[in-house]
């Protein structure tokens, strides 16, 4: 198996076998993206393209269902097998993904004690508090998720209300700042700055929510752990509920 | 006298407005009672963190780019000259630019509006070795040509090679300017290199007006050219790059304000420096607010409205021109 | 008393000299010609004697501090650049700049000056017009009245009547020698030898650099000088207009 894509790189890392997978994508070696960065280093990376992975002569390919269709078009040519998986938006879909991951790779006994165990760490969590704090999800950009991302689901895991959404904002993308700073979150949960410096970035510091998190006990931030849906998003869930009971 | 007045009023009624317009919806009363009373915890934040920045911002950019352009035309005795269009603005975002991309910027504040400056004095300095006050618009004109490009291919060359994934789709805002989301670290980072900038190139105003005459009858009069021309320089530099620094490379407001405002001075450059530094900061105020009212949603770039103003503007100054041009 | 003094002057440029060891000296009352054929060195002169070019020797208006020398010495260069649309008066006005201290307006003696300045040269009509939009030799005077209106004991003027018409041209002759009836020094270069003769009390002439002669115009103008300077022959009478000099012929 070789692995282009950052979450089925994750899944399958997870459930494979020995000698089962091959290559991993070379964003799983970025640590701001990914949380297995030390297991990828066993794998070599690869970057996606057709001719790169064709040479590997993997029995099967995993990828997503936004991964570049010409690649995959091209594989299939090939006479490469290329199985894509979809996007992750809530927890029913990582548990679907294992499953079907455990299923590919034929290790369905597995994916099932996997499942079983998130489905465990998830009850143990406290999430149904009366006092449910508010969280806006700040991105780059004053970029938002929406309700329809992974990042909505973990807030609502640790027992927070997304305040965005709250407010009607469902949809994910860019919303002025203003509108932002008026929801008045009790937490605020930024993306992390790449190295190097950018405009798009220099907003995650504006003195307006420098304000709103002088309210809030620990620095939220969003991590590899918030990008794909893995068994990993549980260890965001946990950090969350920390924060939460501290306030 | 007038003018003055009619300018500060503008200016008045342009940074209210701007204050009381934006996508968080308050109301008039809000307003009032955010920005000055400090009541009702959301709005307040809003209000001081956010709206009086930008309008701030706005003033002070406005301001040190209308400023300068009066003060270069004044001493290169020729309309065309812009800070903008002859490179000095884009050479400013290139300073910036490395000092953000090498990460000297986060490690002392100074790094960023003195790289700036930097640029901005590298790009005046080869200006006036090219193209000096006896050099004709046509030299000016290539010269600026010549360091807009290769300023821009180097910033964009820098912003590619950043680590960073959202670094490369920002030379628009280097390229265009654009004061969304600035905050007050901005106003205080821009604020001491604009006011010694403004007082270098305020004090110029009777050498200018001299220098009317042309170099050797100023001369004769006790205007000591080699130190007008450093305080010119250093002035342009300092006001130009504190300005960019902040807000990107804005262009066209350094020709079209000290255009518009000459027969209203009488055509003397004294004047013009005082009026082109009011009507800057009307013109910039002004089209950060149209800028808001036209597309809320999205970031328009400041530097697209200047240039769809500017650039017929400038075609139609070519014209009337093209017989004067040497 | 003695306004202008230069003592071995010389401006080299590559290795020809341009002014080659040019002593001078000009009192006050003195209406000084400069002539000379072109490339004689005549602006080259004025503008080291101003401190405007680099030089060897001594020039009493060089060694002065700006302000100093801009009270003491008004200069009108040949090329008349009036670089933006101001008026007349804005103009005129600009030679009392030496006289304003930092921040100051113009006071009444200013004013006064700049009054004398226009009704000298009959821009009294003109003062609300538009600078640029008149005449070339209307600019000429405006600049004319500038230098006047800065007030100052010498003059040096750069061939100020070159494009005026005849009676401009005499016009402007007459300011020039009442000024140094006044008690000021006036040294004017020109090509134009027959008013150069009627008007200056001195001419000084210069050939490649050097200083020919020096001397009232009788003395100057004589047949052998200007066809050794000029390469022309002239015809010169004293009538009762005055002297009357006119050249006839090339040799």
């Amino acid at each position: 198996m070789v692995s282009m894509n950052l979450c089925t790189d994750q899944l399958a890392m997870l459930l494979a076998d020995e000698g089962q997978l091959i290559s991993v994508s070379h964003i799983a070696f970025d640590p701001l993206a990914s949380p297995m960065v030390e297991e990828a280093g066993k794998y070599p990376a690869n970057y996606g393209q057709a001719e790169e992975v064709f040479a590997m002569r993997p029995d099967m390919v995993l990828a997503g269902v936004y991964s570049d269709p010409y690649t995959i078009g091209l594989l299939r040519r090939l006479g490469v097998d290329v199985v894509q998986f979809p996007l992750e938006r809530d927890f029913d879909a990582i548990r679907a993904n294992i499953l079907k991951m455990g299923e590919v790779l034929g290790r369905e006994s597995a994916a099932r004690r996997m499942v079983a165990q998130f489905d465990a760490d998830l009850a143990a969590f406290e999430a149904d508090v009366a006092e449910q704090p508010t969280a806006l999800l700040h991105y780059a950009n004053n970029y938002t998720s929406g309700d329809k991302s992974l990042a909505h689901e973990i807030l609502r895991a640790a027992g927070l209300v997304n305040a965005t959404t709250e407010a009607g904002i469902t949809v994910a993308g860019a919303v002025p700042l203003e509108r932002l700073v008026l929801l008045m979150p009790d937490l605020v949960i930024s993306g992390q700055a790449y190295p190097g410096a950018s405009r798009a970035e220099e907003v995650l510091d504006h003195p307006a929510l420098r304000r709103l998190r002088e309210r809030q006990a620990g620095a939220a931030l969003t991590d590899a752990e918030w990008v794909c849906g893995t068994p990993f998003v549980l260890r965001a869930v946990a950090r969350l509920v920390d924060i939460r009971k501290r306030m | 006298m007038a003018l003055r007045v009619s300018l500060f009023l503008a200016l008045g009624v342009l940074f209210t407005l701007s204050v009381m317009i934006g996508p968080a919806g308050l109301s008039l009363a809000d307003t009032i009672r955010a920005l000055f009373l400090g009541q009702g915890d959301a709005a307040t934040l809003v209000m001081r963190e956010i709206r009086l920045p930008r309008a701030i911002l706005a003033v002070l950019v406005g301001a040190s780019l209308g400023l300068s352009g009066a003060a270069m035309q004044g001493y290169l005795r020729n309309p065309l000259a812009e800070p903008g269009l002859i490179g000095v603005s884009g050479s400013a975002a290139l300073g910036a630019v490395i000092v953000l991309q090498t990460g000297l910027a986060a490690a002392w504040w100074l790094a960023l509006p003195m790289a700036a400056l930097a640029g901005a004095l590298a790009a005046v300095l080869l200006i006036l070795l090219l193209a000096g006050p006896r050099g004709s618009s046509l030299t000016l004109i290539l010269a600026g040509i010549a360091i807009s490009a290769l300023a821009g291919a180097m910033t964009t060359l820098v912003l590619n090679l950043s680590p960073n994934p959202f670094a490369a789709s920002e030379v628009v805002f280097w390229m265009m300017g654009s004061l969304s989301d600035r905050s007050f670290d901005h106003v205080w980072i821009a604020l001491p290199f604009m006011v010694i900038g403004w007082s270098l190139l305020l004090s110029l105003g009777r050498p200018l007006d001299v220098l009317t005459l042309g170099e050797d009858a100023a001369a004769t009069m006790g205007v000591e050219t080699r130190r007008v021309r450093m305080l010119l320089v250093l002035g342009i530099a300092s006001c130009v790059g504190a300005a960019t620094a902040v807000a990107g490379a804005i262009g066209f407001v350094g020709l079209v304000v000290p255009h518009i405002l000459r027969p209203f001075v009488g055509a003397r450059p004294s004047s013009l420096l005082w009026a082109s530094a009011l009507g800057g900061a009307v013109m910039v105020l002004a089209a950060d607010l149209a800028v808001r009212l036209i597309l809320p949603e999205r970031d328009l770039k400041l530097g697209v409205l200047m240039a769809i103003i500017g650039a017929p503007f400038f075609l139609h100054l070519i014209y009337k021109t093209r017989g004067e041009l040497r | 008393m003695t306004l202008l003094s230069l003592e071995n002057l010389t401006v080299r440029r590559g290795e020809c000299p341009v002014v080659d060891h040019v002593s001078l000296s000009v009192r006050a009352g003195e209406c000084v010609g400069l002539i000379g054929p072109n490339g004689a060195g005549k602006t080259t002169l004025m503008r080291a004697a101003l401190g405007l070019e680099s030089f060897s020797g001594m020039s009493n208006l060089a060694g002065m501090n700006a302000v100093e020398r801009a009270r003491m010495a008004a200069f009108l260069p040949q090329a008349r650049q009036i670089a933006w649309p101001m008026t007349v008066e804005t103009l005129v006005a600009l030679g009392r700049v030496p006289h304003l201290p930092r921040g100051t307006k113009p006071g009444d003696a200013d004013r006064a000056a700049i009054d004398e300045a226009l009704h000298r040269l009959g821009l009294d009509g003109f003062r609300h017009r538009i600078a640029t939009q008149l005449s070339g030799g209307e600019q000429g005077r405006v600049l004319i009245a500038r230098a006047l209106a800065q007030q100052t004991p010498l003059l040096l003027a750069d061939e100020p009547i070159a494009g005026l018409d005849p009676a401009q041209q005499i016009a402007t002759m007459q300011v020039f020698s009442g000024l140094a009836q006044e008690g000021r020094a006036v040294v004017v270069s020109l090509h134009d030898l027959g008013l150069a003769a009627r008007h200056c009390t001195r001419l000084v002439l210069m050939h490649l650099g050097r200083l020919v002669a020096d001397g009232p115009p009788e003395q100057v103008l004589t047949p052998d000088l200007m066809a050794q300077v000029f390469g022309i022959s002239i015809w010169r009478q004293d009538s009762p207009l005055g002297p009357v000099l006119q050249p006839m012929g090339v040799l």
